[in-house]
Order: structure tokens, then sequence, then C-alpha cells
């Protein structure tokens, strides 16, 4: 059965590089003296410690509880003490440090009590969350959450479900390597995210340049108990980004802005296969991982690496050489530069690569941009990258977004192509975190302003309600009076009501008024009466001798 | 430096080294069919189109190394000077080159900034004020049965004595002024064409021009330098105009194959029209441009005032190119249709 491919616009074929490192057994990288390990190796909440400095861990232990539903739990890579729990670097774009568990490892490699997980009897609620705290996260490179991936929201919802074995990066080779020797172990981790998933398709999309993975899936997918299609596609970069995988295995496109499931395709790179398969079946969380160690090094090749090992240690067993200028983790066309090789290899190495003069010559010096379209023509998400250039250059944000800016999805094919040397891709991330900035601060104003508006609105009410509040009191009282003289017989008039309601109002004011006078007039005892009488006589009688006239002198002459 | 770390060998040098490339076609048929005087005319526009670049940039404050090999000012000398009548005086070729590379290229912010083709402006400006010096072609060898050498052509260029009798034989009406004047003398196409100026297709000489661009043209083609859509569109236009004239009014109106084979329409078609800074991008924007700028050739030369129309074609298409590219952006990977995704212009 051979199924029709369909091919995505743009691509590009930068050199392979792929022979320097697939030809060799996978070793197992060394047991590091320190392992760091950063609760932040996932994209959502990163994990909460869940132990102290000083604790005794064992390997496969629990030291980061997943936080909320898009996150990961993390796990002591091997057994050892927690020696510090605070800012260490760690590999990523901006070169901040964040925050890791460091583990003084203690050589003796110690497995916690694991067990398999009987899946099928598993709710696949619970089973999710079982995964989701053995901390399986897509391996591919995004390192989302597979717990979260693995929820169809509803049945039937998923139907198709695709195996990304594309590996179209140049250099990168672990997905390949990890196919030929672990072709059933992946396949296993398949069947369960099948199981969750409830799909009726699977297909293994993998780049015919890597003809031995192709025959080891193959004959793996003969074992199966369900119709599983192994595809060989073009070798194109970036034939194994998702949507692109989407398109060239199902002729179907992830509308803009939405997501494959939203089109009942669901994508997994074979490394969470297999990572699924190993937590499932043999009880083991995601501690490790397949790492391609190549470029300027003596001996390429993949290494299974511990999750938390520096990454000099992996350059030293590849065999570091001089005239190195630089280590990438990642492949040569999305890597991230690493300026510290001490950071820890984390879920999300699939490959540390390092860079001479002679592989990776300084790029020359870009010269205005010619309007030539290569770019466009070179796109795989048929933008006009140069149209995007031109707007994040200007800073006119808001049209860059109008021209699909955030459907870039930053596999450097213009930058590649470009005969003017741009940095293109470096622009559209400069543009895209501009607007995620200024988002962000309309949000934080927006908040500001509804704040002060409810204020206003509340205070406006609080009067309402106090001018409704004394409304509703004259009303019962004009009832009340009105009330009254029904009984005797007579209809009371207007006049009366508004005479009624004045010596009421009269009352309460004296009322008031007696209640305001001084307590301490009331209840006096005799003595103080008799007091206050004796001074007021004595006030009464200089008050009359003030009034009389002095007659002597009035009649002076 | 962040990613991607590795790229394509091409380069702009690269590109319009091609683009030069793909003229030597043109020029050695032009030295075949007009005599050597070209040579003289290209090397002058090309010194002066480089002095004007190495001056501009350091007024500007631009490095001259990166700017000046990436040979954009060489290819916008060696199309104007392909653009000119073959012994067109020195000063009018400095004129039309200072222009270009001056006015239309670096006051609009050098390269990639230019919104006009800097050899179609200085043509233009040049066809504009000095029309009697830009129509006073020489004719083709075959006809005037008098070459040149290379020294007596210098000699001319730079305003030099020659017999008059010999520059009166030398020198000729195109087979487009022909086909103009005749027009308005109240011939008949029929009448003109028998004229000994006119070949099979286009005229004596001129044709084999064309077809010499059209080869350099499809090279680049083949090279992927340039797109299918523009000179397609070019030549559709020219075709389909010129076509359905004549189609209505042969008598009036020259043939479609007469207007196709000028030199001016496939140099103008694969290499002017084609100019990626200031034509459209898009791919329907570019068939748009290519057959708006054959179309207003045709027009030109049949109601304008000048006897080719190509320079003016693409100028006023050039200025349309914004408006083409904000109404043409295709639909993208994922997106809706693309009536809806056209963004506002």
């Amino acid at each position: 059965m051979s199924r029709t491919l369909h091919t995505f616009k743009g691509g590009v074929h930068p050199p392979e590089h792929k022979s320097e490192s697939n030809g060799r057994p996978i070793h197992a990288a060394p047991l590091p003296k320190q392992l760091f390990i950063p609760l932040r190796q996932h994209m959502g909440n990163p994990a909460r410690p869940v132990v102290e400095v000083g604790e005794r861990v064992l390997k496969g232990q629990l030291i980061g509880a997943a936080d909320g539903y898009i996150s990961a739990a993390v796990h002591a890579s091997s057994s050892g003490v927690v020696t510090a729990i605070g800012q260490q670097p760690v590999p990523h774009a901006s070169g901040l440090p964040d925050l890791c568990i460091t583990i003084e490892t203690d050589g003796r490699d110690a497995w916690i009590d694991h067990a398999p997980l009987d899946y099928q009897a598993m709710t696949p609620a619970d089973l999710r969350m079982q995964l989701r705290d053995m901390g399986i996260v897509g391996l591919g490179g995004a390192v989302f959450p597979s717990a979260v991936k693995l929820d169809p929201g509803a049945p039937q919802h998923c139907p198709t479900l695709i195996l990304n074995g594309g590996e179209c990066e140049p250099w990168i080779t672990c997905d390949d390597v990890l196919m030929r020797q672990q072709a059933d172990t992946i396949l296993q981790g398949v069947a369960i995210m099948r199981h969750l998933l409830g799909s009726t398709e699977v297909i293994v999309g993998i780049e015919d340049n890597k003809p031995e993975a192709l025959a080891a899936m193959r004959a793996a997918a003969q074992k199966l108990d369900f119709a599983l299609e192994v595809v060989a596609v073009p070798a194109i970069y970036p034939a194994g980004s998702a949507k692109q995988m989407v398109q060239t295995l199902t002729g179907r496109e992830v509308p803009s802005g939405k997501l494959s499931t939203d089109i009942g395709i669901q994508v997994f790179n074979v490394g969470t296969a297999y990572a699924l398969a190993r937590a499932v079946h043999h009880g083991e969380p995601l501690i490790s991982r397949l790492v391609t160690v190549t470029g300027h090094v003596l001996r390429p090749q993949n290494m299974e690496a511990l999750i938390g090992t520096p990454m000099q240690a992996l350059i030293d067993v590849a065999g570091d050489r001089d005239g190195t200028t630089g280590v990438l983790m990642g492949g040569p066309m999305m890597g991230v530069p690493i300026t510290n090789t001490g950071v820890p290899v984390v879920k999300a190495t699939n490959c540390i690569l390092v860079k001479s003069a002679e592989l990776f010559p300084p790029l020359p010096r870009a010269l205005p941009c010619i309007r030539c379209t290569r770019c466009a023509d070179a796109c795989p998400a048929e933008l006009q990258p140069q149209e995007l250039f031109r707007f994040a250059k200007a800073g006119d944000f808001g049209r860059a977004q109008e021209y699909h800016l955030f459907d870039c999805i930053e596999c450097g094919c213009c930058s590649y192509v470009c005969p003017s040397h741009i940095p293109l891709v470096d622009f559209y991330r400069y543009a895209k975190s501009e607007i995620w900035a200024r988002e962000k601060e309309k949000r934080a104003s927006d908040l500001a302003r509804e704040r002060h508006e409810f204020r206003l609105f509340r205070l406006e009410r609080e009067k309402k309600e106090k001018a409704e509040k004394l409304a509703a009191k004259a009303q019962a009282k004009r009832a009340e009076i009105a009330a009254a003289p029904k009984v005797e017989g007579t209809a009371p008039s207007d006049a009366d009501a508004k005479k009624a309601l004045i010596a009421a109002a009269l009352a309460r004011a004296q009322a008031k008024k007696a209640e305001a006078t001084p307590k301490n007039v009331d209840q006096l005892s005799p003595e103080t009466q008799r007091e206050i009488e004796e001074i007021e006589a004595r006030r009464a009688k200089i008050r009359e001798l003030a009034h009389q006239p002095l007659e002597t002198d009035e009649k002076k002459p | 430096m962040p990613a991607p770390f590795v790229i394509d060998r091409s380069s702009v040098t690269q590109v319009m080294a091609w683009v030069l490339t793909a003229l030597l076609p043109g020029i050695l048929v032009y030295v075949w069919v007009f005599g050597p005087g070209i040579l003289v005319t290209l090397a002058l526009a090309t010194v002066t189109a480089l002095a004007a670049e190495a001056a501009m940039l350091k007024a500007r404050g631009y490095p001259a190394k990166p700017f000046l090999t990436d040979l954009s000012a060489i290819v916008t000398a060696w199309l104007l000077a392909l653009s000119l009548p073959a012994l067109a005086p020195w000063w009018l070729i400095v004129t039309g080159t200072l222009f270009a590379i001056v006015v239309a290229k670096h006051l609009y912010g050098g390269l990639g900034q230019n919104i006009f083709n800097p050899a179609m402006v200085g043509y233009a400006v040049l066809i504009v004020s000095f029309p009697v010096q830009m129509t006073q072609w020489t004719g083709p060898l075959e006809l005037t049965g008098t070459p040149l050498t290379l020294a007596q052509s210098a000699s001319v260029i730079f305003g030099g004595d020659l017999p008059r009798t010999l520059l009166d034989a030398v020198t000729m009406a195109t087979p487009l002024d022909t086909l103009r004047t005749g027009l308005l003398q109240q011939h008949t196409v029929d009448e003109i064409m028998t004229q000994s100026i006119f070949g099979h297709y286009g005229g004596v000489g001129f044709e084999w021009l064309a077809g010499a661009f059209l080869l350099g043209g499809l090279l680049l083609w083949a090279l992927r330098i340039i797109s299918w859509q523009v000179p397609l569109a070019f030549l559709a236009g020219i075709w389909l105009a010129a076509g359905l004239l004549h189609f209505f009014d042969a008598g009036r109106f020259g043939a479609p194959w007469f207007h196709l084979f000028a030199p001016s329409v496939m140099l103008g078609a694969f290499f002017i029209a084609t100019d990626p800074v200031s034509g459209a991008t898009t791919p329907r924007g570019k068939l748009i441009f290519g057959f708006g700028a054959g179309l207003l050739t045709i027009i030109i030369r049949t109601w304008g005032g000048y006897p080719d129309g190509v320079a003016f074609a693409i100028l006023l298409m050039n200025l349309s190119v914004p408006l083409i590219d904000a109404w043409t952006q295709p639909r993208i990977y994922g997106g809706s249709s693309r009536r809806s995704k056209e963004p506002p212009a």
C-alpha cells in the first residue's frame, strides 16, 4: 500500500551532515559528579521543588512536581544528595540562569522502586496524570507536556496519529539512531498513544535519507496488532516540522492559529513515543534522552545522557578539539547558541553541535534587501518574508501581524537563502517579542483602567444605593401615614400627608436633639443640684444689680 | 549571532554577476550588428557609474567595498548603455548614468531602496531632455555597409571629427521610428514594411539583438535569478495588445511579432521589468506588473509622443508596485481563502 504524498511549498536543502554521527553505536554518557536539573524543562508552568537541600534522593525519584495542567514533573536522574536548589546557568537563548536542583551523585546510580503501569486497566485521565507526573514531554524540540496532547477532548476527535521521524535538521541523528535500534519500543509507545487518543489511522513519517531507520520501523510494524503505515517522505528541510509533516502525509493544512488536533491529527516525535513506552512498560520517568554530539569533535556520536549532565562532559567523551568556535544546542538551522558548556542537558537537548571556523564560517556582512523574494520562495509557511522584514525593521509591528508574522515557524529557510545575508529570523523574533511585551503592557494598563473604572462605578453605586434606601424609607413612611386615616374613613389630602411628614420629621429632629443634649445634666445628685441652684440664684442677683440704674449719678446737675 | 548558522552560497554579487553574464550574448550581437561602438559606451557608463557610486557611498557614510563589489551599479550602467543609441555622445552617456546612480538610486536610499529602476530613470531623463540625440541611431551594418572601427566610434562618441558623409552614412531611423513616421505620413503598415530596414519579424539586425537578449533572459530564468511571471506577462501584454489592434486594423497597427521582436522589449521583459527592487514581489503581483508594462508599452508606442514606450511603461508600473503588492498578498499555509486574506493597502 502506498500513500499519495503531498508537497509543501518552499523548503531548502542544506548539506545534511548526518553520516558523521549516525554510524556509531549508542553509548551511555558517563555519570557526572553533579547533576543540574532545571525545574523548567517544558512548556507551561515550571515544576515545584519537593525535596530539600541535604535530602538523599534515588534515581527516578520525583524532585519537582508538576504545577497545574500544562506542566510536567522532573526527577532525579541518578542517586545522590541534593546540595542546592537555586539559580544555575541553563541552556536558553536568553542566557539567563533558572531554578535548578543540584544533585551530588553518589556513584551507585540506585533506582527508586518502580513498576510497569497496567495502562489498559487505568482510566485515560489517570494514565495522563501519571504521564505528567513521570515528566513525559515532547522530545522533538517543543517539549510540550505529552499528557495534554494525549487528551483527545472527545472520543473520535483525533482519528489520525502521526509519528514524526522526519529529523530534517542537518547534523542531528538521535531520532535516526533511535529508530534503527529501538523501533519495537517506539511502536509500543505508539500503541499507548493510539489507546489514549482513539486514533484509527497511524502513520510514521521518516525522511527518505534514513533507509536503515525506515527498514527497522517497517520490520517492527509487521509485528503490531494494528495497522501502522511507515512512509518515506522526501528529504527537504523542514519536512520534519509538524505542520509540514501533516501536509506531506495527509495533504491537509493546519489552519492558521490553530492546532493539528483541530483537524483531527495529532503529531508526536519518535523520541517521545520511546520515552512513553519506557514510562509505561518499565515505570521509568523521563530522566535521560538520546543526544547527538557532533560537529567539530573527534568522535561524533549519539549518547544516552542523563538529564542534568553538563554538556561539556558529553563533548569530552566525543573528543574536544582545538579550534572550537562555539557550541549550539540543536541544529544549525534552529539551534540555540550555548555560551557556557557547563549548562546541563535538558529534555529539549537533541543535539550538541560543536562549531569550528571551517564547518561554520562566519556569516558575511548583511547587505540591504533587494526584494528578490527568494525568501518567499523558500518559506514553508508561504509568507512574504521580505515584507515582514521591512515592517519589523521599521517597527511597524501592526503591519507585520497583518502579514501573518505569527504564522512564522522560525525554520530559518529565509535566512538560509537570502543573497543579502540578512538574519531575517532574528528580526521576526524581535518583532514577536516586542508585540508580546506590548500586549503584556496593554493588559497591565487595561487591568489598571478596569480597576479605576470599577472604583468609580462602586462609588456611584454606593451613592445611588444610599439615595434609594432613603427614598424607600420615605415611601414607607408615606404609606404608613396614608394608611392611618383610611381606617377613620377620611381621605387624606396631599397637604395633610405633607404636613404629617413634616411633623414626623420635626419629631424625629427633636428626638435627635434630645438625644444630643449632654448626658451629664441628667440624673444629678441632690448636692450638685443644690449647688447649681445656689449658683443660679447668685447669678440672678448679680443680673438684677446690674440692671438697677445708679440714681445718684443721674441726679447730678 | 542567532540561528540559522549556515547559509546558501548565493550573494547579491553573484546575482548581479549572472545578470551581467546574461547580457553578454546581447552585447556580442550588438557589436556584430552595429559595430564595436557599444563597447566604448559600456566602458564609459561603467566607469561613470562606479565613480558616482563611490562618491555617493562616501557622502552617505557607507563603506565602499561591500557596495562597490555588489556589481549593482555596473548592471545599471550596462542596462542604460544598451538602451542608448550606439554612437551617443559622451555627455549623454555620462549625464544619464549620473542621474541613474545619484538621483534614482542613492537619493532614494541606495541599494534596495529605489522605487524606480535607475537605468530607466536615466533613460527617461535623457529622452525627455535630449530627444534629438536619443533618436540618432546607427543603422545595422548590413544596410549601411560602412563599419566604423573602435577608434572611429570612440572619436564620434567623444565629439571628435568624423567626415560628415561617413556619419550620415551610418545613422538612420530605427524600425520603430520608421513605422511611426510612416504612419504619421498616412502610409499603411504594409507599405512601410517594404522598406529595407524591416527584417523577418522586427528590424534587420534589431531582431537578432532581440533574440540575443531573449537568450540571456532564458539563462537567467533557468538559473532562477528571475521568475517566469514578469517576462511572460510582459511579452503576453505586448502580444495581446498589439495583436488585438493589428487584428482590427492591420493597416494602421504593426503586427504583434514586429512589436515583440524589438530589442527594447526583450531587454525590458527579461532584464529591466525583472529588477526585483523596483518590481512587484508576489507571484500574482508579478503577473500584473509584467502584463501592465507590456500593455502600456504598446499604448505609448501607438498613441504616445515617443517611438518606444518600454521605459515609461516600466516606470509607471514601478509606481504601482506598493498597491499591486498590497492587493496580491498570497494565501499563506493554513490560511483561509485568498479573498479574505488581502490586507488593507
